[in-house]
Protein backbone atom coordinates (compact mmCIF):
# COMPACT_ATOMS: atom_id res chain seq x y z
CA UNK A 1 0.00 0.00 0.00
CA UNK A 2 1.35 3.37 -0.96
CA UNK A 3 1.50 6.22 1.49
CA UNK A 4 -1.19 8.79 1.00
CA UNK A 5 1.32 11.42 -0.06
CA UNK A 6 1.84 9.49 -3.28
CA UNK A 7 -1.84 9.50 -4.20
CA UNK A 8 -2.60 12.34 -6.59
CA UNK A 9 -5.60 14.64 -6.39
CA UNK A 10 -9.03 13.72 -7.74
CA UNK A 11 -11.73 16.19 -8.77
CA UNK A 12 -11.16 19.72 -7.50
CA UNK A 13 -14.92 20.40 -7.72
CA UNK A 14 -16.61 16.98 -7.44
CA UNK A 15 -20.22 18.06 -7.92
CA UNK A 16 -19.83 19.88 -11.21
CA UNK A 17 -16.91 17.92 -12.61
CA UNK A 18 -18.66 14.60 -12.09
CA UNK A 19 -21.81 16.06 -13.63
CA UNK A 20 -19.86 17.18 -16.71
CA UNK A 21 -18.11 13.82 -16.92
CA UNK A 22 -21.42 12.00 -16.67
CA UNK A 23 -22.95 14.08 -19.46
CA UNK A 24 -19.99 13.18 -21.68
CA UNK A 25 -20.50 9.50 -20.85
CA UNK A 26 -24.25 9.78 -21.43
CA UNK A 27 -23.65 11.39 -24.82
CA UNK A 28 -21.01 8.78 -25.69
CA UNK A 29 -23.25 5.80 -24.90
CA UNK A 30 -26.43 7.30 -26.33
CA UNK A 31 -24.67 8.26 -29.57
CA UNK A 32 -22.21 5.42 -30.08
CA UNK A 33 -19.12 6.24 -32.08
CA UNK A 34 -19.07 9.98 -31.36
CA UNK A 35 -15.97 11.29 -29.65
CA UNK A 36 -16.75 13.00 -26.34
CA UNK A 37 -14.22 15.07 -24.45
CA UNK A 38 -13.84 14.97 -20.66
CA UNK A 39 -12.67 18.47 -19.88
CA UNK A 40 -12.00 18.23 -16.14
CA UNK A 41 -8.33 18.80 -15.31
CA UNK A 42 -7.49 15.59 -13.48
CA UNK A 43 -3.98 14.20 -13.37
CA UNK A 44 -4.55 10.46 -13.68
CA UNK A 45 -2.43 7.94 -11.80
CA UNK A 46 0.15 6.00 -13.76
CA UNK A 47 -1.47 3.46 -16.07
CA UNK A 48 -4.86 5.17 -16.42
CA UNK A 49 -5.83 7.48 -19.25
CA UNK A 50 -7.24 10.80 -18.04
CA UNK A 51 -10.68 9.93 -19.44
CA UNK A 52 -10.61 6.55 -17.68
CA UNK A 53 -9.76 8.20 -14.38
CA UNK A 54 -12.46 10.86 -14.79
CA UNK A 55 -15.11 8.31 -15.74
CA UNK A 56 -14.36 6.18 -12.69
CA UNK A 57 -14.27 9.20 -10.39
CA UNK A 58 -17.70 10.17 -11.69
CA UNK A 59 -19.33 6.75 -11.54
CA UNK A 60 -17.55 4.38 -9.16
CA UNK A 61 -18.08 4.11 -5.42
CA UNK A 62 -18.41 1.47 -2.71
CA UNK A 63 -21.31 -0.13 -4.62
CA UNK A 64 -19.28 -0.86 -7.74
CA UNK A 65 -16.47 -3.44 -7.70
CA UNK A 66 -13.74 -2.54 -10.18
CA UNK A 67 -11.53 -5.01 -12.03
CA UNK A 68 -8.04 -3.84 -12.97
CA UNK A 69 -5.12 -5.75 -14.43
CA UNK A 70 -2.95 -7.06 -11.57
CA UNK A 71 -0.20 -4.58 -12.46
CA UNK A 72 -2.60 -1.63 -12.20
CA UNK A 73 -4.35 -2.99 -9.15
CA UNK A 74 -1.14 -3.28 -7.13
CA UNK A 75 0.24 0.02 -8.43
CA UNK A 76 -0.64 3.67 -7.95
CA UNK A 77 -3.85 3.34 -9.99
CA UNK A 78 -5.29 0.86 -7.52
CA UNK A 79 -4.39 3.00 -4.53
CA UNK A 80 -5.80 6.08 -6.25
CA UNK A 81 -9.15 4.40 -7.00
CA UNK A 82 -9.42 2.92 -3.53
CA UNK A 83 -8.79 6.31 -1.99
CA UNK A 84 -10.96 8.51 -4.21
CA UNK A 85 -13.84 6.16 -5.05
CA UNK A 86 -13.83 3.84 -2.07
CA UNK A 87 -14.36 1.06 -4.57
CA UNK A 88 -13.43 -2.58 -4.02
CA UNK A 89 -10.79 -3.84 -6.44
CA UNK A 90 -11.63 -7.42 -7.26
CA UNK A 91 -9.87 -10.34 -8.92
CA UNK A 92 -12.78 -12.09 -10.60
CA UNK A 93 -13.67 -10.15 -13.78
CA UNK A 94 -17.19 -11.62 -13.86
CA UNK A 95 -18.06 -9.79 -10.61
CA UNK A 96 -16.99 -6.36 -11.81
CA UNK A 97 -19.29 -3.41 -12.37
CA UNK A 98 -16.45 -1.57 -14.09
CA UNK A 99 -13.27 -2.90 -15.63
CA UNK A 100 -10.27 -1.23 -17.20
CA UNK A 101 -8.38 -3.16 -19.86
CA UNK A 102 -5.61 -2.34 -22.29
CA UNK A 103 -6.97 -2.70 -25.80
CA UNK A 104 -3.64 -3.89 -27.17
CA UNK A 105 -3.06 -6.87 -24.91
CA UNK A 106 -4.53 -10.30 -25.67
CA UNK A 107 -6.14 -10.84 -22.26
CA UNK A 108 -8.62 -10.60 -20.75
CA UNK A 109 -11.22 -11.25 -23.43
CA UNK A 110 -14.44 -9.26 -23.30
CA UNK A 111 -16.30 -12.54 -22.75
CA UNK A 112 -14.70 -12.96 -19.31
CA UNK A 113 -16.76 -10.06 -17.96
CA UNK A 114 -20.35 -10.19 -16.79
CA UNK A 115 -22.97 -9.96 -19.52
CA UNK A 116 -25.88 -9.62 -17.09
CA UNK A 117 -28.75 -12.05 -16.78
CA UNK A 118 -31.78 -12.37 -19.02
CA UNK A 119 -33.99 -10.87 -16.32
CA UNK A 120 -31.44 -8.21 -15.31
CA UNK A 121 -29.36 -7.31 -18.36
CA UNK A 122 -28.32 -4.09 -16.58
CA UNK A 123 -26.10 -6.09 -14.23
CA UNK A 124 -23.31 -6.34 -16.77
CA UNK A 125 -19.80 -4.96 -16.67
CA UNK A 126 -18.96 -1.62 -18.23
CA UNK A 127 -15.52 -2.19 -19.71
CA UNK A 128 -13.24 0.79 -20.27
CA UNK A 129 -10.83 -0.09 -23.07
CA UNK A 130 -7.73 2.08 -23.09
CA UNK A 131 -6.29 2.35 -26.57
CA UNK A 132 -3.42 4.06 -28.35
CA UNK A 133 -5.69 6.48 -30.19
CA UNK A 134 -9.32 7.10 -31.09
CA UNK A 135 -8.60 7.81 -34.74
CA UNK A 136 -6.14 6.73 -37.35
CA UNK A 137 -6.75 3.02 -36.93
CA UNK A 138 -8.66 0.70 -39.20
CA UNK A 139 -12.17 2.02 -39.69
CA UNK A 140 -15.24 0.09 -38.65
CA UNK A 141 -18.85 0.88 -39.47
CA UNK A 142 -21.34 1.10 -36.62
CA UNK A 143 -25.12 1.05 -36.74
CA UNK A 144 -27.94 0.70 -34.24
CA UNK A 145 -29.73 2.87 -31.66
CA UNK A 146 -28.17 6.31 -31.32
CA UNK A 147 -26.87 6.27 -34.90
CA UNK A 148 -29.00 7.88 -37.60
CA UNK A 149 -27.64 5.79 -40.45
CA UNK A 150 -24.14 4.47 -39.98
CA UNK A 151 -21.10 5.95 -38.29
CA UNK A 152 -17.40 5.24 -38.84
CA UNK A 153 -14.94 4.85 -36.00
CA UNK A 154 -11.23 4.11 -36.33
CA UNK A 155 -9.64 3.64 -32.93
CA UNK A 156 -6.00 2.69 -33.03
CA UNK A 157 -3.90 0.12 -31.25
CA UNK A 158 -6.53 -2.56 -30.58
CA UNK A 159 -5.64 -6.24 -30.48
CA UNK A 160 -6.39 -8.41 -33.50
CA UNK A 161 -9.76 -10.01 -33.08
CA UNK A 162 -11.07 -7.14 -30.95
CA UNK A 163 -13.83 -6.22 -33.39
CA UNK A 164 -14.86 -9.84 -33.71
CA UNK A 165 -15.27 -9.87 -29.93
CA UNK A 166 -17.34 -6.68 -30.09
CA UNK A 167 -19.50 -8.16 -32.86
CA UNK A 168 -19.98 -11.35 -30.81
CA UNK A 169 -20.92 -9.20 -27.81
CA UNK A 170 -23.54 -7.38 -29.89
CA UNK A 171 -24.97 -10.77 -30.88
CA UNK A 172 -25.86 -11.35 -27.22
CA UNK A 173 -28.17 -8.31 -27.14
CA UNK A 174 -29.96 -7.49 -24.84
CA UNK A 175 -27.18 -9.06 -22.79
CA UNK A 176 -23.54 -8.11 -23.17
CA UNK A 177 -20.90 -5.77 -21.84
CA UNK A 178 -20.90 -2.04 -22.64
CA UNK A 179 -17.63 -0.59 -23.85
CA UNK A 180 -16.08 2.83 -23.43
CA UNK A 181 -12.93 3.36 -25.49
CA UNK A 182 -10.66 5.91 -23.89
CA UNK A 183 -7.54 7.75 -24.89
CA UNK A 184 -6.24 10.96 -23.37
CA UNK A 185 -9.28 12.93 -22.29
CA UNK A 186 -11.55 11.56 -25.03
CA UNK A 187 -13.98 8.65 -25.05
CA UNK A 188 -16.07 6.72 -27.54
CA UNK A 189 -19.03 4.71 -26.31
CA UNK A 190 -19.85 1.29 -27.75
CA UNK A 191 -22.92 -0.08 -25.96
CA UNK A 192 -24.04 -3.65 -26.60
CA UNK A 193 -26.86 -2.37 -28.83
CA UNK A 194 -24.37 -1.20 -31.49
CA UNK A 195 -23.91 -3.46 -34.49
CA UNK A 196 -20.44 -3.77 -36.02
CA UNK A 197 -19.66 -4.08 -39.71
CA UNK A 198 -16.40 -3.44 -41.48
CA UNK A 199 -16.48 -1.00 -44.42
CA UNK A 200 -16.52 -3.96 -46.79
CA UNK A 201 -19.42 -5.55 -44.86
CA UNK A 202 -17.14 -8.37 -43.91
CA UNK A 203 -18.43 -11.66 -42.61
CA UNK A 204 -17.57 -12.65 -39.04
CA UNK A 205 -14.78 -14.86 -40.41
CA UNK A 206 -13.21 -11.87 -42.10
CA UNK A 207 -13.60 -9.82 -38.94
CA UNK A 208 -11.59 -12.50 -37.19
CA UNK A 209 -8.51 -11.34 -39.09
CA UNK A 210 -8.70 -7.78 -37.75
CA UNK B 1 -47.82 39.02 13.84
CA UNK B 2 -47.27 36.41 16.52
CA UNK B 3 -50.44 37.49 18.29
CA UNK B 4 -52.50 37.18 15.14
CA UNK B 5 -51.03 33.78 14.47
CA UNK B 6 -51.79 32.54 17.95
CA UNK B 7 -55.37 33.70 17.70
CA UNK B 8 -55.92 32.33 14.20
CA UNK B 9 -54.23 29.02 14.75
CA UNK B 10 -56.69 26.20 15.41
CA UNK B 11 -54.03 24.38 17.39
CA UNK B 12 -52.42 26.96 19.62
CA UNK B 13 -50.61 24.22 21.49
CA UNK B 14 -48.58 23.49 18.39
CA UNK B 15 -47.14 26.78 17.31
CA UNK B 16 -45.11 26.12 14.17
CA UNK B 17 -42.78 28.92 13.47
CA UNK B 18 -42.45 30.13 9.95
CA UNK B 19 -44.84 27.74 8.23
CA UNK B 20 -48.16 29.43 8.83
CA UNK B 21 -49.94 30.82 5.81
CA UNK B 22 -49.36 34.37 6.90
CA UNK B 23 -45.70 33.82 7.52
CA UNK B 24 -43.45 36.24 5.67
CA UNK B 25 -42.64 35.41 2.07
CA UNK B 26 -39.83 32.95 1.67
CA UNK B 27 -36.49 34.22 0.60
CA UNK B 28 -34.39 33.03 -2.33
CA UNK B 29 -33.32 29.70 -0.90
CA UNK B 30 -36.18 27.30 -0.82
CA UNK B 31 -36.70 25.70 2.51
CA UNK B 32 -38.20 27.18 5.56
CA UNK B 33 -35.48 26.31 8.03
CA UNK B 34 -32.27 28.03 7.19
CA UNK B 35 -29.34 26.41 8.93
CA UNK B 36 -26.71 28.50 10.62
CA UNK B 37 -23.85 29.29 8.30
CA UNK B 38 -21.86 26.12 7.77
CA UNK B 39 -18.11 26.02 7.15
CA UNK B 40 -18.46 25.94 3.35
CA UNK B 41 -20.29 29.27 3.47
CA UNK B 42 -17.27 31.11 4.75
CA UNK B 43 -16.38 34.26 2.93
CA UNK B 44 -19.59 34.78 1.01
CA UNK B 45 -22.33 37.03 2.21
CA UNK B 46 -25.36 35.04 1.10
CA UNK B 47 -26.27 31.79 2.79
CA UNK B 48 -26.09 28.71 0.65
CA UNK B 49 -28.82 26.11 0.96
CA UNK B 50 -28.18 23.19 3.25
CA UNK B 51 -28.59 20.57 0.52
CA UNK B 52 -26.33 19.54 -2.31
CA UNK B 53 -26.52 21.05 -5.81
CA UNK B 54 -29.74 19.87 -7.51
CA UNK B 55 -31.03 18.54 -4.19
CA UNK B 56 -29.80 14.93 -4.45
CA UNK B 57 -26.60 13.86 -2.72
CA UNK B 58 -23.69 12.73 -4.87
CA UNK B 59 -24.00 9.07 -3.95
CA UNK B 60 -27.62 9.04 -5.14
CA UNK B 61 -26.70 10.87 -8.33
CA UNK B 62 -23.98 8.32 -9.11
CA UNK B 63 -26.46 5.49 -8.62
CA UNK B 64 -29.00 7.15 -10.92
CA UNK B 65 -26.30 7.98 -13.47
CA UNK B 66 -25.13 4.36 -13.60
CA UNK B 67 -28.73 3.25 -14.09
CA UNK B 68 -29.15 5.81 -16.88
CA UNK B 69 -26.04 4.57 -18.72
CA UNK B 70 -27.33 0.99 -18.60
CA UNK B 71 -30.76 2.21 -19.68
CA UNK B 72 -29.40 3.86 -22.86
CA UNK B 73 -27.35 0.72 -23.59
CA UNK B 74 -30.52 -1.44 -23.55
CA UNK B 75 -33.24 0.81 -24.98
CA UNK B 76 -36.68 0.14 -23.52
CA UNK B 77 -35.46 -2.12 -20.69
CA UNK B 78 -36.55 -0.91 -17.23
CA UNK B 79 -33.51 -0.57 -14.97
CA UNK B 80 -34.34 -0.80 -11.24
CA UNK B 81 -32.97 2.07 -9.16
CA UNK B 82 -33.10 3.24 -5.58
CA UNK B 83 -35.75 5.91 -5.81
CA UNK B 84 -35.37 8.53 -3.08
CA UNK B 85 -37.84 10.46 -1.02
CA UNK B 86 -38.30 13.86 -2.66
CA UNK B 87 -39.89 17.02 -1.28
CA UNK B 88 -42.93 16.20 -3.38
CA UNK B 89 -45.46 13.42 -3.16
CA UNK B 90 -44.85 10.30 -5.22
CA UNK B 91 -47.03 10.50 -8.27
CA UNK B 92 -46.13 14.15 -8.79
CA UNK B 93 -43.15 13.42 -10.96
CA UNK B 94 -40.51 12.27 -8.52
CA UNK B 95 -38.98 9.89 -11.07
CA UNK B 96 -38.57 12.64 -13.64
CA UNK B 97 -37.27 15.03 -11.00
CA UNK B 98 -34.64 12.55 -9.86
CA UNK B 99 -33.44 12.01 -13.42
CA UNK B 100 -33.32 15.74 -14.07
CA UNK B 101 -31.44 16.27 -10.80
CA UNK B 102 -28.89 13.63 -11.80
CA UNK B 103 -28.21 15.07 -15.26
CA UNK B 104 -28.65 18.82 -14.80
CA UNK B 105 -25.74 21.24 -14.66
CA UNK B 106 -25.33 25.00 -14.46
CA UNK B 107 -25.10 25.29 -18.27
CA UNK B 108 -28.49 23.72 -18.85
CA UNK B 109 -31.75 25.44 -19.68
CA UNK B 110 -34.79 23.67 -18.30
CA UNK B 111 -38.33 23.59 -19.62
CA UNK B 112 -41.04 21.79 -17.67
CA UNK B 113 -44.45 20.98 -19.10
CA UNK B 114 -47.49 19.29 -17.65
CA UNK B 115 -50.23 18.24 -20.09
CA UNK B 116 -48.41 20.35 -22.67
CA UNK B 117 -48.68 23.56 -20.67
CA UNK B 118 -45.85 25.49 -19.04
CA UNK B 119 -48.08 27.29 -16.57
CA UNK B 120 -49.82 24.47 -14.71
CA UNK B 121 -49.20 23.86 -11.01
CA UNK B 122 -46.93 20.86 -11.33
CA UNK B 123 -44.84 22.42 -14.10
CA UNK B 124 -44.44 25.70 -12.20
CA UNK B 125 -43.47 23.91 -8.98
CA UNK B 126 -40.88 21.67 -10.62
CA UNK B 127 -39.40 24.57 -12.59
CA UNK B 128 -39.09 26.60 -9.41
CA UNK B 129 -37.63 23.62 -7.57
CA UNK B 130 -34.72 23.49 -10.01
CA UNK B 131 -34.35 27.26 -10.13
CA UNK B 132 -33.83 27.18 -6.39
CA UNK B 133 -31.81 24.00 -5.97
CA UNK B 134 -29.76 23.97 -9.18
CA UNK B 135 -29.67 27.67 -10.16
CA UNK B 136 -30.41 26.85 -13.80
CA UNK B 137 -31.98 29.01 -16.46
CA UNK B 138 -35.55 28.04 -17.20
CA UNK B 139 -37.54 28.71 -20.31
CA UNK B 140 -40.90 28.09 -21.90
CA UNK B 141 -39.46 27.99 -25.43
CA UNK B 142 -39.02 24.45 -26.66
CA UNK B 143 -36.07 25.26 -28.92
CA UNK B 144 -34.12 27.06 -26.18
CA UNK B 145 -34.28 24.21 -23.69
CA UNK B 146 -31.51 21.63 -23.25
CA UNK B 147 -33.59 19.53 -20.85
CA UNK B 148 -37.37 19.25 -21.19
CA UNK B 149 -39.11 17.52 -18.32
CA UNK B 150 -42.58 16.49 -19.28
CA UNK B 151 -45.71 14.85 -18.12
CA UNK B 152 -48.26 13.65 -20.68
CA UNK B 153 -46.97 15.41 -23.80
CA UNK B 154 -44.11 15.74 -26.26
CA UNK B 155 -43.87 19.34 -27.51
CA UNK B 156 -45.31 20.02 -30.96
CA UNK B 157 -42.17 21.81 -32.15
CA UNK B 158 -39.65 19.29 -33.51
CA UNK B 159 -36.93 18.39 -31.02
CA UNK B 160 -33.29 19.02 -31.81
CA UNK B 161 -30.18 16.88 -31.45
CA UNK B 162 -28.62 17.45 -28.05
CA UNK B 163 -31.91 18.09 -26.30
CA UNK B 164 -32.87 15.64 -23.55
CA UNK B 165 -36.49 14.76 -22.86
CA UNK B 166 -37.22 13.58 -19.31
CA UNK B 167 -40.57 11.84 -18.85
CA UNK B 168 -42.39 11.45 -15.55
CA UNK B 169 -43.81 7.93 -15.63
CA UNK B 170 -46.50 6.70 -13.23
CA UNK B 171 -46.55 3.07 -14.43
CA UNK B 172 -43.43 1.92 -16.27
CA UNK B 173 -44.55 -1.67 -16.78
CA UNK B 174 -46.71 -1.97 -19.92
CA UNK B 175 -47.72 -5.52 -19.00
CA UNK B 176 -48.79 -4.74 -15.43
CA UNK B 177 -52.52 -4.60 -16.12
CA UNK B 178 -52.28 -7.94 -17.87
CA UNK B 179 -50.01 -9.64 -15.32
CA UNK B 180 -49.81 -8.20 -11.82
CA UNK B 181 -46.79 -10.22 -10.66
CA UNK B 182 -43.44 -8.50 -11.14
CA UNK B 183 -41.63 -11.86 -11.19
CA UNK B 184 -43.76 -12.89 -14.17
CA UNK B 185 -43.55 -9.65 -16.17
CA UNK B 186 -39.79 -9.72 -15.70
CA UNK B 187 -39.69 -13.18 -17.30
CA UNK B 188 -41.99 -12.03 -20.09
CA UNK B 189 -39.57 -9.21 -20.90
CA UNK B 190 -36.56 -11.50 -20.53
CA UNK B 191 -37.91 -13.98 -23.05
CA UNK B 192 -39.79 -11.44 -25.20
CA UNK B 193 -43.05 -13.25 -24.54
CA UNK B 194 -45.35 -10.50 -25.64
CA UNK B 195 -48.26 -12.53 -27.00
CA UNK B 196 -50.48 -11.38 -24.13
CA UNK B 197 -50.21 -7.76 -25.25
CA UNK B 198 -51.16 -8.67 -28.81
CA UNK B 199 -54.15 -10.63 -27.46
CA UNK B 200 -55.25 -7.59 -25.47
CA UNK B 201 -55.12 -5.38 -28.56
CA UNK B 202 -56.89 -8.08 -30.58
CA UNK B 203 -59.70 -8.33 -28.01
CA UNK B 204 -60.12 -4.56 -28.24
CA UNK B 205 -60.57 -4.85 -31.98
CA UNK B 206 -62.89 -7.85 -31.69
CA UNK B 207 -65.10 -6.04 -29.20
CA UNK B 208 -64.98 -2.41 -30.34
CA UNK B 209 -63.71 -2.58 -33.89
CA UNK B 210 -60.52 -0.69 -33.06
CA UNK B 211 -57.80 -0.46 -30.44
CA UNK B 212 -59.33 1.70 -27.73
CA UNK B 213 -56.07 2.59 -25.95
CA UNK B 214 -55.58 6.31 -26.51
CA UNK B 215 -52.72 7.12 -24.16
CA UNK B 216 -49.75 5.11 -22.85
CA UNK B 217 -50.09 3.13 -26.08
CA UNK B 218 -47.53 0.28 -25.94
CA UNK B 219 -44.52 0.46 -28.25
CA UNK B 220 -41.84 -1.99 -29.33
CA UNK B 221 -38.37 -0.50 -28.91
CA UNK B 222 -35.44 -1.47 -31.14
CA UNK B 223 -37.32 -4.61 -32.10
CA UNK B 224 -36.86 -6.11 -28.64
CA UNK B 225 -38.59 -4.62 -25.59
CA UNK B 226 -42.21 -3.57 -25.21
CA UNK B 227 -42.21 -0.24 -23.42
CA UNK B 228 -44.79 2.04 -21.86
CA UNK B 229 -44.28 5.45 -23.45
CA UNK B 230 -45.65 7.10 -20.26
CA UNK B 231 -49.17 8.55 -20.42
CA UNK B 232 -48.60 10.61 -23.54
CA UNK B 233 -51.48 10.49 -26.01
CA UNK B 234 -50.90 8.03 -28.83
CA UNK B 235 -50.84 11.17 -30.98
CA UNK B 236 -47.27 11.67 -29.70
CA UNK B 237 -46.04 8.10 -30.25
CA UNK B 238 -44.77 8.73 -33.79
CA UNK B 239 -42.60 11.58 -32.46
CA UNK B 240 -40.59 9.06 -30.43
CA UNK B 241 -39.63 7.03 -33.48
CA UNK B 242 -36.11 7.97 -34.65
CA UNK B 243 -36.28 11.17 -32.60
CA UNK B 244 -33.02 13.15 -32.78
CA UNK B 245 -33.10 13.81 -29.04
CA UNK B 246 -32.30 11.54 -26.12
CA UNK B 247 -35.37 10.45 -24.14
CA UNK B 248 -35.14 9.37 -20.50
CA UNK B 249 -38.01 7.94 -18.43
CA UNK B 250 -38.20 7.94 -14.65
CA UNK B 251 -40.79 6.23 -12.47
CA UNK B 252 -40.20 7.29 -8.86
CA UNK B 253 -42.85 5.26 -7.10
CA UNK B 254 -42.16 2.14 -9.18
CA UNK B 255 -38.37 2.70 -9.00
CA UNK B 256 -37.58 2.19 -12.66
CA UNK B 257 -35.53 4.11 -15.21
CA UNK B 258 -35.55 3.48 -18.93
CA UNK B 259 -34.34 5.31 -21.97
CA UNK B 260 -34.47 5.78 -25.72
CA UNK B 261 -31.23 6.92 -27.35
CA UNK B 262 -31.62 9.23 -30.36
CA UNK B 263 -32.50 7.53 -33.66
CA UNK B 264 -34.02 4.46 -32.06
CA UNK B 265 -36.82 2.51 -33.67
CA UNK B 266 -40.06 2.90 -31.69
CA UNK B 267 -43.00 1.04 -33.22
CA UNK B 268 -46.52 1.35 -31.88
CA UNK B 269 -48.02 -2.14 -31.71
CA UNK B 270 -50.68 -2.87 -34.30
CA UNK B 271 -51.91 -5.44 -36.80
CA UNK B 272 -51.48 -5.49 -40.58
CA UNK B 273 -55.23 -5.12 -41.10
CA UNK B 274 -55.64 -2.64 -38.24
CA UNK B 275 -52.69 -0.27 -38.58
CA UNK B 276 -51.85 2.17 -35.79
CA UNK B 277 -53.66 5.50 -36.14
CA UNK B 278 -53.33 8.73 -34.17
CA UNK B 279 -56.19 10.91 -32.98
CA UNK B 280 -57.64 13.57 -35.28
CA UNK B 281 -60.08 16.41 -34.73
CA UNK B 282 -62.82 17.84 -36.90
CA UNK B 283 -61.96 21.45 -36.14
CA UNK B 284 -58.67 23.31 -35.72
CA UNK B 285 -57.40 25.07 -32.58
CA UNK B 286 -59.83 27.85 -31.59
CA UNK B 287 -57.01 30.24 -30.68
CA UNK B 288 -54.27 29.73 -33.25
CA UNK B 289 -56.03 27.74 -35.97
CA UNK B 290 -53.49 24.90 -35.94
CA UNK B 291 -54.88 21.83 -37.65
CA UNK B 292 -51.97 19.53 -36.89
CA UNK B 293 -51.52 19.78 -33.12
CA UNK B 294 -52.99 17.85 -30.19
CA UNK B 295 -56.13 19.63 -28.99
CA UNK B 296 -57.78 19.83 -25.58
CA UNK B 297 -61.52 20.28 -25.35
CA UNK B 298 -62.41 23.23 -23.13
CA UNK B 299 -65.96 23.76 -21.85
CA UNK B 300 -66.75 27.46 -22.14
CA UNK B 301 -70.24 27.76 -20.62
CA UNK B 302 -73.04 25.64 -19.21
CA UNK B 303 -75.07 25.63 -22.44
CA UNK B 304 -72.89 23.10 -24.26
CA UNK B 305 -70.45 25.67 -25.55
CA UNK B 306 -66.92 24.34 -26.06
CA UNK B 307 -63.75 25.02 -27.91
CA UNK B 308 -60.68 23.07 -28.88
CA UNK B 309 -57.28 24.55 -28.09
CA UNK B 310 -53.71 23.36 -28.48
CA UNK B 311 -52.53 21.45 -25.43
CA UNK B 312 -48.99 22.72 -26.08
CA UNK B 313 -49.35 26.25 -24.71
CA UNK B 314 -46.00 27.48 -26.00
CA UNK B 315 -46.71 26.19 -29.51
CA UNK B 316 -50.06 27.98 -29.49
CA UNK B 317 -48.53 31.25 -28.27
CA UNK B 318 -45.77 31.04 -30.86
CA UNK B 319 -48.29 30.56 -33.64
CA UNK B 320 -50.45 33.45 -32.42
CA UNK B 321 -47.31 35.57 -32.30
CA UNK B 322 -46.72 34.67 -35.93
CA UNK B 323 -50.17 36.01 -36.79
CA UNK B 324 -52.16 32.78 -36.96
CA UNK B 325 -55.68 33.42 -35.73
CA UNK B 326 -58.26 30.87 -34.70
CA UNK B 327 -62.01 31.38 -34.93
CA UNK B 328 -62.45 32.07 -31.21
CA UNK B 329 -59.35 34.15 -30.56
CA UNK B 330 -61.20 37.47 -30.68
CA UNK B 331 -63.78 36.28 -28.11
CA UNK B 332 -61.12 34.86 -25.80
CA UNK B 333 -59.10 38.04 -26.12
CA UNK B 334 -62.10 40.24 -25.35
CA UNK B 335 -62.63 38.28 -22.15
CA UNK B 336 -58.91 38.71 -21.30
CA UNK B 337 -58.47 34.93 -21.25
CA UNK B 338 -55.49 35.22 -23.57
CA UNK B 339 -53.35 38.11 -24.62
CA UNK B 340 -53.66 38.72 -28.31
CA UNK B 341 -50.08 39.14 -29.42
CA UNK B 342 -49.57 41.35 -32.42
CA UNK B 343 -47.25 39.92 -35.04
Amino acid sequence: MLPQSQIGAGFSDPVFQSQAAFRALLAALSEPGTRQVMTSPVTPPQGLEAATAIALLALADYETPIWLTPALRDGPAGAWLRFHCGATLIENPADAAFAVIDGATDAPLLSTFSIGTDQFPDRSTTVIVQCAGLEGGRSVTLSGPGIADTRLVAPDGLRSGFWAEVAANAELYPLGVDLVLSHGNTIIGLPRSTQIASPEHASPEMLETY
Amino acid sequence: MMTAQTILSPHPEEPRSGVSKDAPARSETSFETKPPASPQDEGCGETKPAYNYAYLDEQTKRMIRRALLKAVAVPGYQVPFGSREMPLARGWGTGGIQITAAIIGPDDTLKVIDQGADDTTNAVSIRRFFQQTAAVKTTEATDEATIIQTRHRIPEAPLNPGQIMVYQVPMPEPLRKLEPREAETRKMHAWAEYGLMQVKLYENIARFGEVTTTYDYPVLVNGRYIMAPSPIPKFDNPKMHMSPSLQLFGAGREKRIYALPPHTSVKSLDFDDHPFRIQSWTEPCGLCGAGDSYLDEVITDDHGGRMFVCSDSHHCETRRGQGHRGAMLADASALHLVEETKP
